[in-house]
């Protein structure tokens, strides 16, 4: 789960990393009186779950509470790649003397976790990585020994941070990793990490990946969800424990297992390339077991979107044999009864395949076509979605 | 032969006496696998009664061991106290851990995987299918009834897709199939298998599958390139997959132009695999190749 920069910086200010104080608004009228708590020039940033808030008019100084109020009229309701502006964040403004970067993730490629430290923060740092690697210090964390005083010196010594600094930035790093750990994150960002004129330095930016995981050791975790911008479908879909993700098409897919899922969502587009480029609806995997209830919470949800003109269901039997599964697809065209209106293409293989096709032929619902091979299936659920 | 998993390994399972542990304890004994152990350091000293089978139940891995001679072991034990149950079976110095569990912290599994290097336990999963060498021994929870044993090597992240092809190649039959599971960190990589299946003399051809997320695949053509001279066949699942979003497995997501579907796949028909578009296309190549 990727939060919010002001859940971001929140999360981070509670492991007592030091940031600008500032608040979230919805409205205006928040913003403004957010801006004159604070009392001084602010910045009021667009809260989207992308980059690029800068040049898209994301962002914005005020002088003072009414050009805040100002500037976040212009700044809510904003379209940044896609993503609209329902929050802004307001903080105090900063005059920044030099610009850091710093970060902990996850380094799946080692198995490990990866600090990276710059002493040239705010540009991209895929692009400092990519033209001037030298300037990027990369030092491996052992999960079993994490980060310390003198393993953060060792990496802020690797970065090469000047003395007037190392101590403070030595004693965020600390902080930093505290928060990854504890919290049971996959990314703690930095950048920029900024030194004031004053010589202070503070987390201006920061992003935050949480592992969704270790939800169940982390109550506060939930309240960070986004649920307001999530697709309705999946929220309802979540609520069922499905694992459902949205896509753009008009066939909809179920089956079992996340790779034959995907699996499935490839073989539907290469069939929908003959019929005018019809595409899968959604991605949904109801695992192993494919039972009567999950197979009609499933197509519960399919059938909920107004996109999907044909239903392909996938599924191998394995633990749960084919019989098994053919059985739940009958009972849950029972149970949903009315509300099933759109053609359902079927494929059974594995494990009792013959009992399995001999229940869906005998139950002859008029809605359900068995095919049986995935690539005949999912070619003709392409054409009756064309 | 066969990999990691042959008629003479004793298997232990750690969760057995759980819903998911006692259901696929069943199978795993029904399909031949020498059970000798459960632990619950709660129920230890009791024993628990499958069809036609009574196993004991021990307090640790390492008095299941010493009483047994078991080394391997299966793990169904829920997400909050899967990384304690790793640790106890890697300090134990047992030779294979299977992780079924999903749902696993990613910390807890970089945990468990960097406090395991150095020592004597090959780690497997987590989120896995385990593996099954046919007609020999079955360590997860692989359906054991889709086919029997043979000559071909199949290793990948995916259950389901791992069922579908044995199932599309059932007549052939495998040496070894194993499912290294789907998250961002695993103990047993494709490169892993495809080492072992190199070296082992019963296995003729190796199936590869893989999906999007990561690096795993395109290095995994880099090591097949330089230390692989069996055929492979590569599939990769996932060409659609739009970016940013996590198809199922924790791992599949693509994030950047990294992991996407269409560079494994270059990359392993750079290597000189050669890859399916579908997987019943995956199973045609690997007919072709093995004149079956």
């Amino acid at each position: 789960m990727d939060l919010f920069e002001y859940q971001a910086r929140d999360l981070l200010a509670s492991h007592g990393v030091p940031v600008l104080p500032g608040g979230v608004a919805e409205t205006p009228d928040q913003a403004e009186a957010i801006a004159r708590e604070i009392g001084s020039r602010v910045v009021v940033k667009a809260q989207v779950k992308t980059g690029g808030r800068g040049k898209a008019g994301g962002v914005k100084l005020a002088d003072d509470a009414d050009e805040a109020r100002a500037r976040a009229q212009d700044i809510l309701g904003l379209d940044i790649k896609g993503h609209i502006t329902h929050r802004v964040m307001v903080a105090q403004a900063s005059d920044i003397a030099e610009e850091y970067y710093f970060s902990y993730l996850l380094d799946r490629a080692n198995r490990t976790f990866l600090a990276m430290a710059s002493v040239e923060g705010g540009m991209e740092i895929e692009q400092l990585a990519v033209e001037r690697p030298e300037a990027l210090a990369r030092i491996p964390v052992d999960a079993t020994v994490g980060v310390d005083t003198a393993k953060a010196a060792e990496i802020v010594d690797a970065a090469g941070f000047a003395p007037e600094v190392r101590d403070q930035v030595i004693a965020i790093a600390v902080q930093l990793w505290d928060a990854f750990a504890k919290e049971d994150a996959t990314l703690v960002e930095v950048n920029p990490l900024a030194k004031a004129p004053d010589g202070t330095v503070l987390a201006l930016d920061a992003k935050v990946t949480l592992d969704e995981n270790a939800a169940f050791r982390h109550e506060s975790h939930a309240a960070l969800e986004d649920s307001a911008s999530a697709d309705p479908l999946e929220a309802a879909a979540k609520e069922k424990d499905l694992n459902y993700v949205k896509l753009d098409g008009e066939v909809g897919i179920i089956g079992n297992g996340a790779g034959l899922v995907m699996s499935t969502l490839d073989v539907v587009a290469y069939a929908g390339e003959e019929f005018g480029g019809v595409k899968p609806a959604n991605f949904l995997d109801i695992g192993g077991g494919a039972s009567a209830e999950v197979m009609a919470n499933g197509l519960h949800i399919i059938l909920g979107d107004p996109a999907v003109k044909s239903v392909f269901v996938n599924v191998f039997g394995g633990i749960t044999a084919c019989d098994a599964v053919a059985n739940g697809i009958v009972s849950a065209l029972g149970i949903l009864g009315d509300e099933a209106t759109k053609p359902l293409v079927v494929r059974l293989d594995g494990n009792n395949v013959e009992e399995g096709r001999r229940i869906l032929a005998e139950a002859n619902h008029p809605l359900v076509t068995v095919v049986d091979t995935m690539d005949g299936a999912a070619r003709r659920a392409a054409e009756l979605a064309a | 032969m066969s990999i990691f998993l042959n008629e003479n390994s004793k298997v232990i399972v750690q969760g057995m006496t759980g819903s998911e542990g006692r259901k696929h304890t069943q199978r795993m004994l029904a399909s031949g696998t020498a059970i000798v152990g459960g632990v619950n350091p709660k129920k230890a000293g009791t024993d628990v009664d499958f069809e036609g089978a009574s196993v004991p139940v021990f307090g640790s891995v390492s008095e299941a061991m010493k009483e047994t001679g078991a080394d391997v072991s299966v793990i169904f034990v829920p997400p909050a106290g899967a990384k304690g149950a790793v640790i106890e079976a890697v300090d134990a110095q047992i030779g294979l851990a299977v992780v079924i569990t999903e749902g696993i912290p990613v910390h807890d599994s970089t945990y468990f995987w960097a406090h395991a290097q150095g020592g004597a336990t090959r780690i497997i999963g987590p989120n896995c299918p385990g593996l099954i060498s046919p007609g020999r021994s079955n360590a997860g929870i692989i359906p054991a009834n889709i086919t029997q044993q043979g000559r071909i090597g199949l290793v990948s992240k995916s259950g389901t897709l791992t069922y579908q092809m044995m199932y599309e190649l059932r007549d052939i039959g495998f040496s070894t199939a194993i499912g290294i599971g789907g998250d961002p960190v695993i103990g047993t990589t494709h490169i892993d298998a495809l080492q072992a299946f190199q070296e082992d003399p019963e296995t003729e051809a190796i199936v590869m599958i893989g999906e999007i997320g990561g690096d795993a695949e395109e290095r995994a053509a880099d090591f097949i390139r330089a230390n692989v001279t069996k055929p492979v066949v590569g599939y990769v699942a996932g060409f659609t997959a739009p970016e940013g979003k996590t198809m199922g497995h924790a791992g599949a997501i693509v994030s950047g132009s990294a992991g996407t579907a269409q560079a494994k796949k270059e990359a392993l028909e750079a290597a000189g695999v050669r890859v399916g578009k579908t997987p019943s296309e995956t199973a045609r190549l690997m007919r072709e190749l093995v004149g079956a």
